[in-house]
């Protein structure tokens, strides 16, 4: 037996044996991918991608990037409005604190897990055998899945919240509805909203990848330009999703600042 | 808190809360061509898929461990290589180390940008320019796993104590050496946290990469969906959610170790 290992020889033995580990993981990929790539295809491709094709931006159609772009974010906005509402039966379901019995929250909670276990594309690709291909099934697709995001952000926040109002309420004799009312709701409501907002953006973005399978949106547009190697509509496209998502992110941060 | 707070005298605002949340909700309900009576006619459907979901095909789970473990290997080898590549640019990006706003600025504009491409388009992209491949799902794993992680970064140096930066300084020590002797100390525990969260999130990511042909259980997933086989989507989302529970577990333990 060792009587004492050196902290470094440890941490020299834990660095070979991660390095090791992610050897033998990089041996076992098929790498050949590379040996087909050439510098010339990817600097001409690069070259391509620089020169953005702002005439398909805007061009008063309904098939332009513009309105592909307000579309995707409309779907983004209506599936987590869908998501929000319905996520609140399983939040009331599913947090710990508003149960005396302890089968009810462990039910609420797997339900949400399962409905986040299954990606996107996959509740995608269910609700395009329901309503047919269109922006509608994008926007089921998101908030069915964001019911178990919301879902168990909501719980976790409910179950952490500061009991001592709810206690007051109890005291002078509110009932289950009106401590609710009165302790639950305003102190969740500023927390939610942020929540809300923050995956609202989250939305947009995987609203702008749901047109992979026809679920609406800029997706299938980009797919398309993609197969097709139309690099300069490819750029645009990604541009216009990037410039969105970014002003996105700073009107819902700045939003959420303001709820603090 | 004055009476003028209380709700009764904001009433105005929430209600000008309310008033954009309805327009938005309008005109998204309008664009994306919503019909809630075609959805509850055709709500046979969903519980014709919930009913094959519910029979998963075990025959088949055998099959699925070889690309399964493929998955956990491209997600590790790109979560390494994203990491790596984040750690200098994250030091870049903090006026902790480079002591200038317009240099940091210029980063983190570049790291936003990146982190903005959704996993998905960028793999569908990298897909066109390098081709169909498992090498493609790695290389799309390290670029998603380099936005993740070099913003967690930035923002965990910009935390970190300035003492020991000082104390280096006065006794001369050139940027190089304080990034590696006063801030690499301060925040190896949080890089080696994060890559265990960007692991986590890179499995159930990679899931989904397939969808494009990058490889691993997606190809599987995606066959499966093709083929219209759900008792094989039900096994192989199962058996997703069973690693991801697993890996879930086994990074938490790590990351609560390393605080």
């Amino acid at each position: 037996m060792l009587k004492k290992v050196p902290a470094s020889l440890k941490r020299w033995v834990m660095t070979l044996l991660v390095l090791g580990l992610l050897v033998w993981c990089a041996a076992d990929i098929d790498w050949s991918t590379f040996r087909f790539f050439s510098w010339g295809t990817f600097r001409g491709t690069m070259a391509n991608l620089m020169k953005p094709d702002w005439a398909a931006f805007y061009n008063g159609s309904t098939e332009d990037i513009f309105s592909l772009m307000l579309m995707t974010v409309a779907i983004g906005f209506f599936g987590t409005a869908i998501g929000t509402v319905l996520a609140i039966p399983f939040v009331l379901l599913s947090s710990r604190n508003l149960w005396k019995n302890p089968v009810i929250p462990r039910v609420g909670k797997f339900v949400t897990d399962v409905l986040r276990a299954f990606p996107e594309l996959v509740y995608a690709i269910i609700f395009i055998k329901v309503v047919g291909p269109g922006p509608f099934a994008g926007v089921l697709a998101i908030g069915v899945h964001q019911i178990g995001m919301l879902g168990k952000l909501f719980t976790e926040e409910m179950e952490r919240m500061d009991e001592t109002a709810v206690e007051a309420c109890h005291a002078v004799g509110a009932n289950g509805i009106q401590t609710m009312f009165f302790a639950r709701i305003p102190q969740l409501m500023p927390i939610y909203a942020s929540l809300v907002l923050n995956h609202f953006e989250i939305a947009v973005r995987s609203a702008s990848t749901l047109g992979l399978v026809g679920a609406g949106g800029i997706g299938a547009t980009l797919i398309f330009a993609i197969q097709a190697c139309r690099w300069p509509r490819v750029s645009i496209i990604l541009l216009t999703v990037i410039v969105t998502v970014f002003l996105l992110d700073a009107l819902t941060g700045w939003i959420r600042k303001k709820l603090r | 808190m004055k009476i003028k707070d209380t709700v009764h005298f904001q009433w105005y605002k929430s209600f000008f809360t309310v008033a954009l949340i309805a327009l938005c909700l309008g005109v998204s309900i309008n664009a994306t061509e919503a019909n809630f009576k075609q959805l509850i006619g055709n709500i046979g459907q969903v519980q014709a898929f919930l009913n094959k979901l519910a029979n998963p095909d075990f025959n088949y789970l055998p099959k699925l461990v070889t690309p399964m473990v493929k998955t956990l290997k491209m997600s590790a080898v790109g979560t390494a290589l994203g990491v790596l590549l984040a750690i200098p640019f994250s030091f870049l990006a903090t006026t902790v180390v480079t002591g200038n706003k317009i240099i940091t600025n210029i980063f983190r504009f570049f790291l936003n940008i990146i982190r903005t491409v959704p996993n998905l388009l960028l793999a569908a992209l990298l897909v066109a320019i390098i081709g169909i491949g498992e090498a493609t799902g790695v290389v799309t794993i390290a670029i998603f796993t380099f936005g993740m992680v070099s913003q967690l970064l930035y923002e965990a140096i910009e935390t970190i104590d300035l003492a020991p930066l000082e104390a280096d300084e006065a006794v001369g020590a050139n940027k190089l050496k304080i990034a590696v002797w006063a801030v690499w100390p301060q925040i190896m525990s949080a890089v080696a946290s994060y890559t265990f969260y960007a692991f986590e999130i890179n499995v159930r990511a990679s899931t989904v990469l397939g969808y494009v042909g990058a490889g691993g259980i997606g190809v599987k997933l995606n066959e499966a969906l093709g083929m219209f086989k759900y008792q094989r989507v039900s096994i192989i989302i199962l058996f997703i959610f069973a690693v991801v529970v697993v890996v879930d577990t086994v990074s938490e333990a790590i990351r609560r170790r390393l605080k």
